[in-house]
This record gives structure tokens, C-alpha cells and sequence, in this order.
């Protein structure tokens, strides 16, 4: 008997909202499937809580690989332990959360596990005839793309947001895999991380991500976009050039060339909507424009625009968020 | 050292997409075929390294790949204007890219024996979007893979490494060789100059036969996506209407 493996990212003790996601696609794959669900912690110890999590959301089995050695993520170690498992246990369906670690790992356990690979999958694959088949966007957002594969193992990465996470109740079963990487492995070492915002929602998984263009004509502007962010619980992001004068970092610059994204809520303050850009964020689900032209391209793209000022429109929804939400809470 | 930069052929990133009348393929007439943006970094810092160190470094570019029909879908002009940023030589492997595993498979069968030191990729190709290839070329090497590297520094024989982690960056070091994928950071884009397009004219362009490799995925169709719901216009003076219909959504 086989069984359906969703690798569970974790992180300081916690486990992501991608992994949440990951394992109800994985629990509801399994159920069709008639094989149970087992999650695979690679790591070198295991927060108390995480077994708790994973139950929550619907595995019966937990699988722990810790070793000293995967005390960081390091793809080539831990995707060869992944593979080992794969092997070992006759393992045919992996899930794997489409995150920065996810996106490194599957490929190279694909290789090391004579797996095929779905990379960014938006729905749980089904089997149609002899293939499992499964959409994915493709032209960074400007089609659809229904693929499908014969080939067993097969492993799954699921888009970010693609899956509303939901609880299904197991009771957990723990087991060791013994495994250590060989030292070839770990030649790449990580040698420490600079964080840059730890307070914040990251980008990737935010549900609402307010970002802002050129149109706010300097970074000592940005205070009206925090503002607004902070009452929705929002990450905040930015357009290229943006990031290219250095008005914001980086890793807020979202489009083709920069993050894609899927949120629930994407606001768009005084960004034009060029086709790069929207390369990157079409897919979420709803879109507000806010922008001072009623011709820019952005309002073909959007669900809702407001045509105005940002700097009066955006102090103003951020009042009318506050005011709902607190005559909302109790 | 001896470099290999990966390059994948993709639709301008303005172009309307269109598929076929059986959505098998994408409908490739009148469209202009560019480097995957995120390879244009990656032929910057090797033309850097290049740069740096002309005679201790040489640079080879590589596309697996056919010409298509146009003279703007061409993969082989594509390859010299990777050559004309001051690389030496191009590499076309003249097949179909039929999957990921198809493409990595090539690759690594051609690097095989070839002594590279550093392998460079794009984080993703714009067209399928897959961020596939370069992991399972690193697998298939055995090599370590740096995923969504935003910079990286050669000193004696081993390599400093940032990549983009969730909410910051993760400094790594490595020996060579080493597969890397980049994320925008690695190096600001270049444009070739007339120099170099000149010289690019003569640089040795190898057109080598595929291996043969089964796919494991194929593309079965495509859909354009999802056409938007109704637009609604908000007058700035009822924005307590769009939160209460944010609310009603459940958005916030
Ligand atoms: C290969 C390539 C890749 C690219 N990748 C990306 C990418 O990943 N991401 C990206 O974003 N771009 C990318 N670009 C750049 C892209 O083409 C656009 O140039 C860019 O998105 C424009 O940024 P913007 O909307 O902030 O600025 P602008 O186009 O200058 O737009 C500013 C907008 O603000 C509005 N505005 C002005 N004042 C106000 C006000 N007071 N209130 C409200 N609105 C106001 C204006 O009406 C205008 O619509 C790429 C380009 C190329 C060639
Ligand atoms: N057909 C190809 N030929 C050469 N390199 C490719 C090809 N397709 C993809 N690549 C490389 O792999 C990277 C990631 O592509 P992908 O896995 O398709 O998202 C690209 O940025 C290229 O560096």
C-alpha cells in the first residue's frame, strides 16, 4: 500500500499557511485515492506543537527525518531524503507547498526520485482515462494550461492561495525515517540570513497585498500605503521602478520580473497597469485600482477603481476600514 | 573557469498570447521571440566575470531549442545576441523543448564531460513559468543547486551566494561547480553594443543533434484565463459602499 506524502515546511516552530494548503490538497488527493496521508518533517528537531497541526489538517501518519545536518534547508540534503523516502516506502503522490524552499526541493527530488513533476498546479490533479491531469497558469498569467502525466511517482506543487486550507481531523500516528545526507550534499552551506521585514506578512502568502507605483512620486510618500496595509493586515508592494530608484527594497517589487502573487485583495495605488506588471498579479482574485487617470490600463484588469488622488482616496479607505472594523469587533 | 549560461526562447513579454485552434500550442505567428528576462542577468554577470578576467574565463551559451518560421522567432539570433555581450561561444540542441525533464536532460548530457565550473539559469521562464530546469540539472549532475541566487562572488575556486528567502536573504557559500538560478539582483541588464553585435557575427554557433529522452508531463490544452468579473467604478465620495461589499466577499 501506497500513501499520499505532503512535505510540511516548518518554520520556527510553526507551520506556513503554503504547508496548511498543501496538506488539505494532499487529504483530499488521498481520500479519492483510497491511501492515507502521511506528513514528512525534515529537520533536526521537532517544535511540540507541529504534530498537533499536522493531525488538525487531516494526516494520519507523521514522518520524522532528523538529523543535525538539516538544521537549515539545504536542497540537495533535503531533497535527497525525500527521495530516499520516496523510494523506500513506494511512495507515488507528493505534495510539495510552493514556496522559496518548496521550489528548490522538487525539482531536484523529481530527479533523485524518477518522479514527474507539476510545478505550480492550481487544482488537485484527476485522473482522466490513464493520465492524471491538472491546470496550471502559464504565460505568467496570460493562459491556462491543462497538463497531464502516466508517470509514477508523481509529485505536485501547489500554487500559493490556490486552496482554501481546512481542518479534517486525524489521529497521528509518529514514525522515524532514518536518514543522513551524504556529505557531496551539503558542499553548498548556508552561512546566515539577513532578514529584512520579520514583522510583516510575507508577500507570497499575504491574503491582501497593497502596493503602489511611480504615481506617489517619492518614498517619503509611502506612509499613506503603510497606513492602509496595517489596518488590513496587509503585506505591501511595489512596481519595478519603484524598486529600480530605490524609493522601496527589492523584494517588494512584484511583476514578471519581479514576485508573482495571488492574493485574495490586491490594491493598486497609482500604478499604470503595464502588461509586465500585471504579469505578476492577475491572478489574484480581486483587484482595486486606485489611480488619477481614468484611462490607465490598470482599470482593465480591476474588479473595482476608484478614479482620484491617492493621497486623498487612500487616507480615506484606510478611515472607512478602521471605522467598519471597529464597529465590527467586539 | 568555464561558465554555462542557460537561455530559454520566450514570447516579448507585451505580447498578446493566443493559442491554436486545438489549444495544443501556442499560436507563434506575428510573435516576437525574446531571452527570457530572467537569462538576461545571468549572460550580464557572466559578461561581467567575463570582463574581469577576459583570458581565465570562457562563457558558453546555451538553448535547447528549434528556429521557428519568422525571422523574429529565431533561436539561433537570439544566441548571438547572448554572443554579442562579449561571450564566446553558443550551444543550439535542435529539438522541440518538450518538458522540463526533456530540456535538463539535454543540457546535462551535453555538459557531462565538458569541465563547466559554474552552471547559470534564470529563476523561470516566462512562457511555462515552471522554475523546473535548473534543479533537475543540478540532480542530474549531482551538483548544488542555489535556487533565486541574487548575487553571487568567485574567490579562489569557491563562491559567496545570496539567495531570496521569504522576508530576506540567505548567505551561502559554496564550492565550484555549482548550479545557480537567479532572481532579478544577480546583475543589472545589459544592452550589446555595436562592437559587439559586429563580433558576435563570427562567434562559433554549434547546432547539435537532441539525445533521445521520453517527456514525463505534456501539455494536453490551453485555455485564455478566466474572463474577468464585472467592473465596478467607485466614486471617491461612497468608499463606504466598497468596503461593505469588501466585507460581504469576505476580502477584509
Ligand atoms: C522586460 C521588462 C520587464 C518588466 N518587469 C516589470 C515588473 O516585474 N514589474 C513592474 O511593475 N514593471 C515591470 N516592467 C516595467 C513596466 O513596463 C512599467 O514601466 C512599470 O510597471 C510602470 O510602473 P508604475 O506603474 O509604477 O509607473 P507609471 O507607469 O509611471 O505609472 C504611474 C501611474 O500613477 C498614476 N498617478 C500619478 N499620480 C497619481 C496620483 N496622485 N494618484 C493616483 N495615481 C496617480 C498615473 O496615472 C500612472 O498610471 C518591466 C518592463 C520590461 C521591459
Ligand atoms: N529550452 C531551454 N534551453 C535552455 N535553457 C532553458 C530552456 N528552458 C529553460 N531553460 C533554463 O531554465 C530556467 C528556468 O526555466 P523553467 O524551468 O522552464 O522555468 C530558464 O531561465 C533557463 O535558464
Amino acid at each position: 500500500m501506497s500513501a499520499v506524502v505532503v512535505w510540511a515546511e516548518t518554520t520556527e516552530g510553526r507551520l506556513k499557511k503554503p504547508t496548511l494548503e498543501a496538506l488539505t490538497a494532499g487529504r483530499k488527493w488521498a481520500t479519492t485515492l483510497g491511501e492515507p496521508l502521511w506528513a514528512v518533517v525534515i529537520g533536526d528537531k521537532l517544535s511540540e506543537n507541529i504534530p498537533d497541526l499536522i493531525a488538525e489538517y487531516g494526516a494520519e501518519k507523521l514522518i520524522r527525518i532528523l538529523s543535525p545536518e538539516f538544521s537549515t534547508f539545504i536542497p540537495n540534503a533535503y531533497a535527497r531524503a525525500l527521495a530516499a523516502l520516496i523510494r523506500e516506502k513506494n511512495v507515488s503522490y507528493v505534495v510539495i507547498p510552493q514556496t522559496y524552499d518548496g521550489r528548490a526541493l522538487a525539482p531536484l527530488a523529481s530527479i533523485w526520485a524518477n518522479a514527474a513533476l507539476f510545478s505550480g498546479i492550481t487544482t488537485i490533479p484527476e485522473k482522466q482515462a490513464e493520465l492524471w491531469v491538472a491546470r496550471r497558469i502559464c504565460y505568467s498569467n496570460k493562459g491556462l494550461e491543462w497538463i497531464g502525466t502516466a508517470h509514477l511517482p508523481l509529485i505536485i506543487t501547489l500554487k500559493a492561495n490556490s486552496i482554501i486550507p481546512e481542518k479534517s481531523p486525524y489521529s497521528l500516528t509518529i514514525e522515524d525515517f532514518s536518514f543522513r545526507p551524504p556529505v557531496e550534499d551539503l558542499r553548498a552551506k548556508p552561512v546566515g540570513v539577513e532578514k529584512v521585514s520579520t514583522d510583516k506578512v510575507p508577500l507570497t502568502e499575504a491574503e491582501i497585498v497593497v502596493s503602489a507605483g511611480r504615481g506617489l512620486k517619492g518614498p517619503e510618500n509611502w506612509t499613506i500605503v503603510e497606513e492602509l496595509a496595517k489596518v488590513l493586515g496587509a503585506a505591501t508592494a511595489c512596481s519595478k521602478p519603484v524598486a529600480d530608484v530605490g524609493w522601496r527594497p527589492h523584494h517588494e517589487h512584484v511583476g514578471q520580473t519581479g514576485i508573482q502573487i495571488s492574493p485574495n485583495l490586491y490594491i493598486a495605488i497609482g500604478i499604470s497597469g503595464a502588461i509586465q506588471h500585471l504579469a505578476g498579479v492577475a491572478s489574484s482574485k480581486n483587484i482595486l485600482v486606485i489611480n488619477s487617470d481614468p484611462e490607465a490600463p490598470f482599470f482593465k484588469a480591476a474588479d473595482y477603481g476608484i478614479v482620484g488622488d491617492a493621497f486623498e482616496v487612500v487616507p480615506r479607505l484606510t478611515e472607512a476600514i478602521r471605522r467598519y472594523k471597529e464597529q465590527h469587533s467586539h | 573557469m568555464k561558465i554555462l549560461c542557460c537561455i530559454s526562447h520566450v514570447p516579448d513579454t507585451t505580447t498578446r498570447i493566443q493559442f491554436t485552434a486545438d489549444g495544443k500550442a501556442l499560436d507563434r505567428s506575428g510573435v516576437t521571440f525574446i531571452i527570457n528576462p530572467y537569462d538576461d542577468f545571468v549572460l550580464a554577470r557572466a559578461a561581467e566575470l567575463k570582463e574581469k578576467n577576459p583570458t581565465g574565463v570562457h562563457v558558453t551559451v546555451l538553448c535547447v531549442g528549434k528556429n521557428g518560421a519568422s525571422s523574429t522567432d529565431s533561436v539561433d539570433a537570439n544566441l548571438r545576441k547572448a554572443l554579442a555581450l562579449g561571450l564566446d561561444e553558443a550551444v543550439r540542441i535542435d529539438a522541440e523543448p518538450l518538458d522540463a525533464f526533456f530540456v535538463a536532460s539535454q543540457i546535462a548530457a551535453y555538459a557531462q564531460d565538458k569541465g563547466f565550473d559554474l552552471f547559470l539559469f534564470g529563476k523561470e521562464s516566462i512562457d511555462y513559468n515552471g522554475s523546473q530546469v535548473p534543479g533537475m540539472v543540478a540532480a542530474l549532475l549531482g551538483l548544488p543547486f542555489i535556487s533565486y541566487a541574487t548575487s553571487i562572488e568567485i574567490l579562489n575556486g569557491s563562491a559567496k551566494l545570496t539567495r531570496e528567502i521569504t522576508g530576506g536573504k540567505e548567505l551561502i557559500e559554496s564550492p565550484l561547480p555549482l548550479v545557480l538560478s537567479a532572481q532579478k539582483g544577480l546583475a543589472e541588464w545589459r544592452i550589446p553594443n555595436v562592437r559587439g553585435i559586429m563580433q558576435a557575427k563570427s562567434k562559433p554557433l554549434h547546432v547539435i543533434a537532441p539525445l533521445s529522452v521520453s517527456p514525463r508531463v505534456q501539455t494536453l490544452r490551453h485555455e485564455p484565463p478566466p474572463p474577468k468579473g464585472t467592473f465596478k467604478k467607485i466614486e471617491p465620495e461612497r468608499i463606504d459602499e466598497l468596503v461593505q461589499e469588501l466585507a460581504n466577499k469576505g476580502l477584509i
